[in-house]
């Protein structure tokens, strides 16, 4: 499999979330994931893309979402990049503890971490980027 | 999403089809749970077995429809869960905080 890369600059709405989760599932049909894998991979771009609209650009139409995708030999690689004032990393509640459970919110970045192989978030001034990263099999 | 209703031995039945995700199922979750707690329906037994999809919005909206309902003296339960839908309430560690159902009558018969 050769090297690819493809970029998504894209407004911050709920159209972007819905357009990044079939392209994130054209794609990673494209690199040959079985279905259990391309509905992980698909969901975990979702809400990435829910995570950068919604709480990273609040919806604000002067501010975009920019989604890339990596295919390697090895891995698929794909970005999510949002302009707004960096996620607090270290203030994400664990969805788990049993004070959480019944909270209506806050299990996006959970589900990421189950359903990827890699997850980095590295949050800047300028916004919060997210590197999803799954391996291929076989 | 599209949901429809209907009254069991005392128990309301929504029948939900499509998707439970942010913008789209969870409102018309929402909405619809309101309505039949606004008309005194306190006996409510989510039928997903037409739900193909839900993301974390869907899922909260779940866990706060299963909430209000109960903070209201009501019961809400969930039948016949779709293999993702049941997997994903799973991780979360919510499975065990609904009560699921896989057959209707034993599901009606399960209320108090």
């Amino acid at each position: 499999m050769s090297e690819q890369r493809v970029s998504y600059t894209l407004d911050s709405t709920l159209e972007t979330v819905n357009s990044a989760e079939e392209t994130a599932s054209r794609i990673a049909a494209e690199a040959g994931f079985a279905d259990e894998e391309i509905m992980k991979i698909s969901m975990a771009v979702r809400e990435a893309a829910v995570n950068a609209v919604l709480h990273g650009n609040a919806y604000d139409p002067g501010k975009k979402v920019t989604l890339n995708f990596e295919r390697t030999p090895r891995d698929l690689v794909i970005t999510i990049r949002d302009q707004g004032r960096g996620l607090d990393v270290s203030n994400i509640p664990d969805p788990l503890a049993p004070e959480n459970l019944l909270k209506t919110s806050g299990r996006g970045i959970f589900i990421i971490r189950s359903f990827m192989d890699e997850v980095e978030i590295n949050p800047s001034q300028s916004g919060t980027e997210i590197k999803l990263v799954k391996h291929v099999h076989g | 999403m599209k949901t429809s209703t209907r009254q069991v031995d005392g128990v309301t039945i929504v029948d939900l089809s499509g998707r439970i995700t942010l913008g789209e199922g969870s409102v018309v979750l929402r909405d619809q749970v309101r309505e039949l707690l606004s008309k005194g329906n306190k006996k409510i037994l989510l039928n997903l077995g037409d739900v193909n999809y839900i993301d974390s919005s869907g899922i909260g909206e779940l866990v706060s429809a299963f909430t209000t309902v109960r903070n209201q003296g009501g019961e809400l339960k969930l039948l016949n869960l779709t293999k993702k839908v049941h997997d994903l309430l799973q991780i979360t560690k919510l499975y065990t905080v609904f009560d699921v159902k896989d057959d209707e009558a034993t599901a009606v018969k399960s209320f108090s």
